[in-house]
């Protein structure tokens, strides 16, 4: 698809742009013909933390890497590169990464997150993508009713991208809303139905509870709903990601994430601990304010943008 | 996860503490795990180079190897200089004369900026201040709608130009600085003396909005300007600090979303590249919680330690050093009698409830749990085992080895327990006198050791009566050999 390439070139003039400004460019490691030897190894280390993979993960990247250089297997950064390529593609097995859209009546794609993560703006997102990419007949749906003037925002979005909103007065009960849009989907023949959600932090209990209502009746309106549970993750977000991850899970049944706001000066690295630990696929990535920066996560484009200028092998 | 980190870390400089001696390579080792638990609570690695270098030189300096309790001092030096990193703490706001001041708040999308403005008024509001909230940021959707609907909630006027208002990257340039300015002109009209800017949220590479936020610092010339930043920050929170930090020349940090579980690794980071003081803490979403910063148990938070700094100064307190020395040296000859076992307890309980006690220590938390109803279950215990001993008497007490089935059985109707208790009580401080000599050398961080050790194998029997939990306490500390003593000495 047209869409995808073009926006892989933004998901790499994203991380390439981080890379000049940072400095943090891991080709300088894998140069052809450097060497490894200890300092390389704490080069590899620091370059590697920085991305947010997690100082385990990195460890044990590092290890494989000593481990084969101490055998003699490898001698050269650019060996090197190969088996950290392969080790982290191996955190994302091949999976399905794809929206699936039930044959009749709406599809119900429920969004949770934080405070801050970026769900308005990453909804805003899918909407365009569904709607321009997809010819889908798209609803939002104004469940956060509790930050101010966040029904406001989903309002300015859903007009200008040219959606249909649900909504009702700040300070309504958010699964009542959730149950009239459900209802107006199935009235208006709605492919897609995407349910913004107060932000929340995971470690609050009745709002996650919250949460899991609006689920339940969306469930109870629409046999098989919510297809789609996703998380807004900030990409900015360090370890603590893991934990919301974890929680929101619990609350929902999280099934895909939104990695928002790649396209600033952090990795999102604690996506790979959460699909290696958790088990959830990243779906999308976001790339910039507007709806149009978003792109499907292919780890390989995601892992070889990260890794420098070399064009993804062929698909 | 998190539990497995506390216990590592703690288990570190146990095991240090149970060593007769201790070498630099030691120390470094120790820190192998504090760098570890730094990582994974999100500070920056320079920083946590930075900082395991430091350490280790000042351990070395403060002559550890030599100390008779490294792994305490260890411990000591490492939350230390936390908390000096984490200072000097300034949480005041400067404000000028004649006003308003002009504090101007930045920070990347969603870190909260437009919530803790809203904070920040109420807070100043509350101090008899008047201020006023400035919509600076004209990009988002509905910031400015947001930033009105809290002062409607706070009580405190908001200035917004609705015709500024523009798409991203739509917004013209100037727009920031007019509004800014604008509204220092109203609030110099209406007296108010503080003036809020809520500026948009960027990405610290933008260069077009970051040259937005400086032509706004340039010519609305604000008093103060504070960072807002994410406490669950990753990584980055470097980066971001230290170029808003370059371009804007930032007079404090405020933190947000403090009250989620995050260990908070991002404060540390963010002032140590920034050298700016943290100002204040955001830790829920109501508007009154804003709280001014304090570094004590942020260390503890980072380091994911539990309040085990807390649990060893509150028992140096509490117990009297020399005492302990000779009660020490008593204990290794192996004179340790069924008076001192009960000083000992009488003493722990001085700590206060046994479940807040076992709450400080590390990895404990989720004991404590198991225990459901503990608090209780503890204390009867513990209470039970009093009555025992007073039913002796002296004869008894002082050998305990006399003890015989009638006079066991005397005892228990005494004290109102089965006869069988009366054995198991035996039972435990027969452990604990054996065990005595075996402590003898151990540092206060190595009973605790051997203390939680013992809890984690003897909950299971801690429900019943005569259970083994009483014994961890004899082990865990020494307590003067008798209280009259004590006394005496003051």
């Amino acid at each position: 698809m047209g869409f995808f390439s073009k926006s892989f070139d933004k998901l790499k003039g994203a991380l390439k742009k981080t890379a000049d400004v940072l400095n943090t460019d891991v080709r300088t490691l894998f140069v052809p013909g450097r060497q490894i030897d200890d300092a390389w190894l704490d080069e590899f280390e620091s370059k590697f933390i920085r991305g947010d993979i997690g100082v385990k993960r990195v460890e044990e990247l590092k290890g494989a890497i000593r481990e084969q250089w101490r055998l003699g297997k490898i001698r050269n950064a650019n060996e090197a590169e190969e088996i950290v390529r392969k080790k982290l593609l191996s955190f994302f097995p091949a999976e399905d990464r794809e929206l699936h859209f039930v044959p009749s009546g709406p599809t119900v794609i429920l969004v949770a997150g934080i405070n801050g993560a970026g769900k308005t703006t990453s909804i805003s997102k899918l909407a365009w993508l569904l709607k321009n990419e997809y010819q889908k007949k798209v609803m939002v749906c104004a469940s956060d009713t509790f930050r101010a003037a966040a029904v406001d925002q989903l309002t300015i979005w859903a007009e200008r991208i040219g959606v249909e909103i649900v909504k009702h007065k700040m300070g309504s009960d958010p699964a009542a809303v959730a149950y009239d849009a459900c209802e107006a989907a199935k009235a208006r023949n709605i492919d897609v139905l995407i349910v913004d959600t107060a932000g929340r932090l995971h470690t609050q209990d009745h709002l996650m509870r919250e949460l899991t209502k609006i689920r339940d009746v969306v469930a109870k309106r629409i046999e098989g709903a919510p297809q789609v549970s996703m998380l807004v993750l900030d990409a900015t977000s360090g370890q603590n990601a893991i934990a919301q991850a974890q929680h929101f899970t619990k609350a929902i049944n999280i099934n895909g994430i939104f990695l928002a706001k790649l396209d600033g000066t952090a990795k999102g690295g604690v996506v790979v601990a959460i699909r290696d630990q958790l088990g959830i696929p990243i779906k999308f990535m976001g790339l910039g304010e507007t709806p149009q920066d978003i792109e499907t996560f292919d780890p390989e484009r995601f892992i070889t943008a990260l890794f420098g200028e070399k064009e993804p092998t062929a698909k | 996860m998190f539990d497995t980190l506390t216990d590592k870390l703690s288990g570190v400089f146990r095991s240090l503490s149970g060593r007769g001696r201790i070498s630099e390579e030691n120390i470094r080792e120790s820190m192998r795990e504090v760098r570890t638990a730094l990582l994974e609570a999100d500070v920056n690695l320079k920083v946590v180079n930075e900082f395991t270098e430091h350490v280790i030189t000042k351990a070395l300096g403060q002559e550890v190897i030599h100390s008779l309790q490294p792994g305490q001092l260890m411990v000591k030096i490492v939350y230390d200089e936390l908390v000096n990193l984490m200072g000097p703490v300034d949480t005041r706001i400067y404000f000028v004369q004649p006003g308003p001041t002009v504090i101007m708040m930045c920070g990347l999308q969603g870190s909260g900026k437009t919530t803790t403005c809203g904070k920040l008024a109420m807070m100043l509001k509350g101090r008899g201040m008047n201020p006023m909230l400035a919509a600076v940021d004209l990009q988002r959707p509905a910031a400015v709608a947001q930033l009105r609907t809290l002062g409607e909630q706070v009580g405190v006027p908001v200035y917004a130009d609705d015709s500024k208002i523009g798409e991203h990257g739509n917004v013209p340039r100037g727009a920031a600085v007019a509004v800014s300015r604008a509204a220092i002109a109203e609030a110099k009209k209406t007296g108010r003396d503080v003036v809020i800017l809520d500026t948009a949220g960027r990405l610290a590479i933008d260069e077009e909005l970051m040259a937005e936020l400086r032509d706004v610092n340039e010519q609305a010339k604000p008093h103060q300007i504070y960072l807002v930043l994410d406490a669950m920050t990753g990584q980055d929170a470097v980066e971001s600090a230290r170029r808003f930090n370059e371009q804007l020349e930032l007079d404090g940090l405020i933190l947000t979303k403090f009250d989620s579980d995050t260990r908070g690794g991002a404060l540390l980071s963010a002032k140590m590249v920034t050298g700016k003081p943290v100002k204040f803490l955001g830790v829920g979403e109501k508007l009154d919680r804003l709280e001014e910063f304090r570094p004590e148990g942020m260390a503890q938070r980072i380091l994911g330690m539990g309040d085990i700094v807390g649990l060893v100064s509150e028992a140096m307190e509490k117990f009297d050093q020399e005492e302990q020395a000779k009660l020490q040296e008593k204990m290794e000859k192996g004179t340790f009698t069924l008076d001192d076992f009960m000083s000992q307890m009488t003493q722990i309980k001085r700590l206060g409830p046994m479940s807040k006690v076992i709450g400080m220590i590390p990895g404990m938390d989720q004991l404590t749990k198991q225990f459901g109803q503990g608090e209780g279950e503890i204390e009867g215990q513990m209470g039970r085992m009093k009555a025992i001993y007073d039913s002796m008497n002296r004869k008894e007490r002082a050998n305990p080895d006399s003890l015989d089935g009638p006079r066991r059985r005397r005892i228990a109707r005494g004290a109102g327990v089965d006869v069988q208790e009366v054995g198991q009580f035996m039972k435990q401080f027969e452990m604990s006198r054996s065990m005595m000599r075996a402590v003898g050398g151990m540092g206060m961080l190595g009973k605790l050791k051997l203390m939680k050790g013992l809890m984690g194998g003897g909950l299971a029997g801690l429900g019943q009566p005569g259970g083994p939990m009483i014994k961890t306490k004899k082990s865990g500390w020494q307590a003067p050999k008798d209280r009259n003593k004590k006394k005496k000495r003051r």
